[in-house]
């Protein structure tokens, strides 16, 4: 046990620029997943909403439902494989540059759960507010601006930051690629020093300070919405 | 005719349910209408079709002398009709005083000064002045109520509707709603009531109707309905309740 404790002094010591490194690109390719993500899923969500009929099938809304299900129901590596090795073949410039190729696929994956987020956060708002102000005489968009959006972002801004905690997670599947984030640094190490376990329990802690502080960070965040009503 | 309200052969169906079936009736300007009946028989339906909350499935809703169910200016109508909930339906993300101006401004029939003064006033009249920077959540059931009819009044509607607006308050609480909207009634704002408050009804209304299975059963005077019932199904709803 101690002889770990030990090792693990000694891969820090060695290895401290590497794992910062990886602990930039895996909050990089996470920032920029959430943030393409969201404004993705927002479309999507929308679409899903729309109420557009003709010949009483909804179009827009039939679309972005089976792109959720196929989001939400593939594999996440599956959907890294598909893009890594799709995307070059549609856009050449793209062959060198691996992480734009991960990072497409993770804000294509991440737009399916934050379109379910949006939308059950939408939903979520009592009917009887949509009543309310259409009995006052607002319109539906007035209606949606000023009464549901308002509300709608308190279910939906804490459940994001859920999101883009598991998003940090799961970029570690984006090792797979050797992209340069946490996991692959632990590849690099491992690789290096035959050694398994020390590394791996550096960048799981490494983990554990930046999901949990973001936890945190999120639980604030709902007690500050709460208290505002 | 001096109708501000007519209703034409309304039918509305909820999948294989007939909640409305051929209703007939009319509210006159200044006039207090209550509709009373059992659970189910339709009577929060027809109110709700009134200002097209619901869309009847056949009939005419005449407002002003415009067949409304058919016009797509529907907005621009519900202004004129004010409409008090069960649940209240505050917005719970503004402020007392927001929650009444929101409305006046968002639809610029005041600028956010005159509805401020307006939404004083009001706050004023119904004694929750000094709750006006405060959010719902710290409001009691009857005075978010209150509050949801004066932010209905801050339209300054032609009518008001009021769906059961006593029926999910502590007992306690509903005298308080109830003489809020008696002294309305008083000042000559037509209303068109669905209430379970027997002695309420029959105090303030000009006319009754009884509702049962989607059809308007019987209506008259207060006396009428409530002295002297004609119909069956009349006297044997009114005999089960006391009030």
């Amino acid at each position: 046990m101690s002889l770990i404790f030990e090792n693990i002094i000694k891969v820090l010591d060695k290895y401290w620029l590497l794992f910062l490194t990886g602990l930039g690109y895996t909050l990089l390719l996470s920032a920029i997943t959430v943030f393409f993500g969201a404004i993705l899923g927002l479309f999507v969500a929308i679409m899903k909403m729309s109420k557009f009929t003709i010949l009483k099938i909804k179009p827009f809304s039939i679309i972005a439902s089976l792109y959720i299900e196929i989001i939400r129901g593939t594999p996440l590596l599956l959907q890294l494989y598909f893009f890594y090795f799709l995307l070059p073949m549609l856009i050449p410039a793209l062959e060198m540059n691996k992480f734009a190729c991960i990072a497409v696929a993770l804000v294509f994956n991440s737009s399916g759960y934050v379109a379910e987020i949006i939308r059950a956060g939408i939903e979520a708002v009592d009917k009887g507010q949509m009543e309310a102000a259409r009995s006052l005489g607002l319109n539906g968009r007035q209606t949606m601006k000023k009464i549901i959006i308002p509300q709608a972002i308190k279910n939906i801004l804490p459940a994001l930051v859920n999101e883009f905690v598991m998003v940090i997670k799961e970029t570690s599947l984006a090792s797979t690629f050797f992209v340069g984030d946490l996991m692959t640094q632990y590849k690099v190490v491992s690789g290096a020093l035959y050694l398994v376990i020390e590394p791996l329990i550096i960048i799981g802690i490494i983990y554990l300070i930046v999901t949990y502080s973001l936890s945190k960070g999120a639980s604030i965040i709902e007690r500050g919405l709460k208290a505002s009503e | 005719m001096n109708s501000l309200i007519q209703v034409k052969g309304l039918y509305k169906n909820f999948g294989s349910l007939e909640v409305l079936k051929n209703v007939n009736t009319h509210v006159s300007k200044g006039e207090v209408v209550s509709i009373i009946g059992p659970s189910g028989s339709g009577k929060s339906t027809l109110l709700r079709c009134l200002n097209l909350l619901e869309i009847p499935d056949k009939g005419q809703i005449i407002f002003n002398g415009v067949d409304i169910a058919k016009s797509v200016e529907v907005d621009k109508h519900r202004q004129k009709m004010g409409m008090v909930f069960q649940l209240f339906n505050v917005f719970p993300h503004m402020t007392v005083k927001e929650n009444i101006t929101m409305a006046p401004v968002t639809l610029k029939k005041m600028t956010q000064a005159e509805a401020d003064e307006k939404a004083l006033m009001l706050l004023e009249k119904i004694g929750l002045l000094d709750k006006k920077d405060q959010y719902p959540n710290k409001l009691s059931g009857g005075q978010k109520q209150r509050l949801a009819i004066v932010r209905a009044l801050a339209m300054e509607p032609e009518v008001m509707l009021f769906d059961e607006p006593t029926s999910a308050l502590d007992p306690e609480m509903v005298g308080e709603v109830l003489s809020v909207i008696k002294t309305l009634v008083q000042e000559g704002m037509t209303s068109v009531i669905v209430t379970h408050e027997m002695g309420f009804a029959k105090e303030v209304s000009d006319r009754v109707i009884f509702m049962a299975d989607g059809q308007i059963v019987e209506e008259g005077t207060p006396q009428e309905i409530f002295d002297t019932p004609q119909n069956p199904r009349t006297k044997e709803f009114l005999s089960k309740i006391l009030y």
